[in-house]
């Protein structure tokens, strides 16, 4: 994975610096919180419910054991002996204080991560396929790209101020691990029919009140424009976006309001101009960048496992995912255990992750936006002494993609937007599904639940959504149906009226019902749904 | 009645007025009638506490009670983790203030 | 202008400063204040005889102004770009790399939190309208 040279270090060493700069000016009463606002969320620094929220970025999720070390022992010495993995790949910290803020980056900068930009009106964290690198069916390993990103989208003097806040992604397969398209520029590495390498640039995605699938503005641009091209998207944003309306002001309004044609238009034509500009990193950049991703030395090894123990076969069937070398799977580390709180990690666990990264996967750990955690790399003749060691810390649920394996946004327990609590009713929602075994039978089905219409958890996405509303003053939750984040993308349909805490927790068993009632042969629950639509769900539900 | 929340400028901690002073425990906090756009203005001005915020609140068994349930949640703690809460030892609480 | 900060040696611009419209109808401003919904290459044509261009900054939050400048620098505009307004001091440096070079808050800035705001970073990721050399190309030298 990419290591820091004497620059990247010196920039993350001044953003430290200048932090601290800040926030004791804040303290000192030079800086009103108006004006320290933009300053603390460009790193990271939110003021929630109950304290101060940091926001550490993990770059395209991608992390080794030390790194992981680190994120445990910030959360005991600042925080309270806990973190939260979150659908961006990143981690929160929900109990930071102010005057510890400066400390804690320069813990961060001391093993090369950094809170910059994870927050505010900028170009955020580069997400990723969290199996990238490891996963057979990519094209290439997008994270060079991603990479090559961080750095011009980092400290970028242009666009420190955008309209709003603005997220990329970047994959390499034809298989979307990564919400690629709803993001606001979504990168697909593609090869053209000259065998070359390009970037396919989907523009305009996003969730949030109006959520939005990215339409493609352009198939295929050579990798040697790729930060050119991509300036030119920002900057036509950065003049054009709405500012009039913090809800209108994503580029997704932009794209829509202009259409995709106009949009595109005038990005070519910003595009021609920049191309002038020689901004443009050397091409030898890039070289120097992928040889920080290359293979580490796979060796070969027994291509299968020992099924006698049923719950070992069963963990392996469910969270590994196939590698592209056939003696080593991907392995997925469940933050999702029945009845606990997803993609929270105490530090014990987060060392326990480490430890065993830097034994089993080559050091290395990748967060993914389902909030569970990937060793990318691992043996397959590893796997029984693997599992034996997560299950044992509580890390062993065989849930990848099931009804359990929920996404939740922290909701009315953390956040201050909130509406109503995410976290409980996942809870409840995961036991039941475990209790009453139907777990097991129902298949892939992604439930996402936000705790607002901001849609932090990706409610919009889900093949089952829940939404948390403010029914005056009482927590009420809206249902939606047909979501899908993969290279599927839809948005999901709101069923009908909505329904309190038990109620939206027994929609959602009726809803499982209907599919197990109509679901033909190897249907998952997405399928069944988008053959027979929304009416027969409709119809058990309210009449 | 009217209430008065924020947090400390430092730390982040919630912090409920109680006509001098801030304080951790919504039990402390008084009714602040007409006066709070003042209290918070001057409060604000001398940094003891950061973007503070009046809250309507019923007085319930001699306590004060937020209307919303978000203002009764930032008064104890997330209600999944009691043991973070402000009282990590009694088991009812959280289901007071839902 | 008692707050006027400026990073170039020449004397500084005191023409009568024209608003956008006028400067594009009327043909002999030498000086001339754009808003954030101007278009600055509306005034491309005009840059030979332009001095000064004031951005106005209205809103701090507010970050078109930075295109515009990097959008008269890249057409070779040599004369004064000014940030007037809602300007603060963590923000100078990154005006100064889009080819700010005077500043005209309407809050004097403290003289030492200027210093430190223009000399906090030692490198630059990427190319924009100063003559800072980006770490990409340093890397490959
Ligand atoms: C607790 C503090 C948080 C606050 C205050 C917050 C705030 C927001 C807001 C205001 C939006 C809407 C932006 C817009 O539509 O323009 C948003 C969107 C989003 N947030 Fe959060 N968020 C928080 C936590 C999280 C967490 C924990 C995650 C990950 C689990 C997350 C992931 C996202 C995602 C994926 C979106 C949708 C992006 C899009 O609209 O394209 N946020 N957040
Ligand atoms: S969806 Fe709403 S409630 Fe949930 S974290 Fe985002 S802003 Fe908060």
């Amino acid at each position: 994975m990419y290591s820091y040279d004497q620059y990247d270090q010196a920039m993350v060493d001044a953003r430290v610096a200048e932090f601290r700069d800040q926030a004791q000016r804040r303290i000192d009463g030079k800086l009103s919180e108006d004006q320290f606002k933009p300053l603390r969320l460009m790193n990271g620094l939110y003021l929630q419910l109950h304290a101060y929220m940091l926001r550490v970025a993990i770059p395209y999720g991608t992390l080794n054991g030390r790194q992981m070390h680190a994120l445990a022992d910030i959360a005991d010495k600042y925080d309270r002996g806990y973190g939260h993995f979150t659908t961006r790949q990143n981690i929160q910290y929900n109990w930071i204080k102010l005057e510890d803020a400066g400390d804690i980056l320069a813990d961060l900068a001391a093993v090369e991560m950094h809170a910059i930009q994870t927050s505010g009106n900028c170009i955020r964290n580069i997400s990723s396929d969290h199996f990238a690198g490891a996963a057979q069916d990519e094209l290439v390993d997008p994270r060079p790209y991603a990479e090559l990103l961080r750095q011009w989208s980092s400290f970028h003097p242009e666009f420190m101020y955008l309209p709003r806040k603005f997220k990329i992604a970047v994959i390499a397969s034809d298989t979307d691990r990564a919400a690629m398209r709803l993001h606001d520029i979504g990168i697909q590495i593609v090869k053209n029919e000259a065998g070359e390498l390009g970037a396919s640039f989907y523009v305009g995605g996003g969730m949030g009140r109006t959520p939005m699938i990215a339409p493609n503005i352009r198939s295929f641009v050579p990798l040697d424009q790729l930060i050119t091209y991509s300036e030119a998207c920002l900057r036509v944003y950065n003049r054009y976006g709405r500012r009039d309306n913090k809800y209108k002001a994503r580029i997704k309004i932009l794209v829509h309001e202009l259409g995709a044609e106009e949009y595109t238009r005038q990005v070519e034509e910003e595009f021609a101009h920049l191309l002038q500009q020689g901004i443009e990193p050397p091409i030898a950049e890039l070289e120097r960048i992928r040889t920080f991703f290359e293979d580490p030395a796979f060796e070969d090894g027994p291509k299968t496992i020992d099924r006698s123990d049923p719950d070992f076969a069963l963990w392996v069937d469910r969270n590994t995912h196939r590698h592209k070398h056939d003696s080593y799977v991907s392995a997925v580390v469940s933050l999702k255990p029945v009845g606990g709180i997803p993609g929270d990690a105490t530090a014990e666990q987060m060392h326990l992750m480490a430890e065993l990264a830097e034994q089993y996967s080559f050091d290395e750990l990748r967060v993914m936006h389902t909030q569970n955690v990937v060793l990318p790399h691992v043996k397959i003749a590893d796997l029984h002494a693997l599992w034996t060691k997560l299950d044992a810390a509580g890390l062993g649920t065989p849930n990848l993609d099931q009804i359990g394996d929920i996404i939740a946004c922290p909701g009315l327990d953390y956040c201050s937007l909130a509406n109503a609590r995410s976290i409980p009713l996942s809870q409840k929602i995961s036991e039941r599904f475990a209790a009453n075994g139907k777990q097991d039978i129902l298949g892939e089905l992604k439930l996402k639940i936000s705790g607002c219409i901001n849609a932090c958890g990706h409610h919009h996405a889900g093949h089952i959504g829940i939404l948390g509303v403010d029914k005056k003053g009482v927590e009420n939750y809206q249902l939606s149906l047909g979501g899908s984040e993969a290279e599927d993308t839809a948005l999901g349909k709101i069923t009908g009226r909505g329904f309190d805490e038990a109620g939206v927790i027994d929609a959602v068993e009726t809803v499982t019902d209907v599919y197990l009632a109509q679901k033909q042969g190897e249907e998952r629950f997405l399928d069944t749904y988008n053959r027979i639509g929304m009416a027969p769900f409709k119809e058990a539900l309210y009449d | 009645m009217n209430i008065l929340t924020g947090n400390d400028l430092k730390t982040g901690a919630v912090v409920w007025w109680d006509g001098n002073n801030w304080s951790l425990n919504i039990e402390d906090a008084v009714d602040v009638g007409d006066d709070a756009e003042a209290i918070m203005a001057r409060e604000e001005q001398s940094r003891r506490v950061n973007v503070p915020y009046a809250v309507a609140a019923t007085l319930t068994d001699g306590v004060p009670r937020p209307d919303h349930i978000k203002d009764r949640v930032r008064g104890l703690g997330p209600t999944v983790r009691p043991d973070l809460t402000l009282k990590p030892d009694d088991p009812s609480a959280i289901t007071e203030i839902i | 202008m008692t707050n006027l900060i400026r990073l170039r040696d020449d004397a500084p611009v005191n023409d009568p400063v024209a608003d956008f419209e006028a400067c594009c109808d009327q043909s002999n401003a030498t000086a001339v204040r754009i808003e954030p919904g101007d278009d600055a290459r509306a005034l491309l044509p005009f840059l030979d005889r332009l001095n000064l261009v004031e951005v106005n900054f209205p809103a701090f939050g507010d970050g078109r102004g930075y295109s515009a400048a990097r959008i008269l620098r890249e057409a070779g505009f040599t004369g004064e770009i000014r940030a007037v307004g809602d300007v603060l001091v963590d923000q100078v440096n990154n005006m100064k790399r889009c080819g700010f070079d005077a500043f005209a808050p309407d809050a004097p800035l403290d003289a030492d939190d200027l210093e430190t705001a223009l000399n906090r970073w030692p490198e630059d990721y990427q190319a924009a309208a100063d003559a800072s050399t980006p770490i990409w190309n340093k890397r490959h030298e």
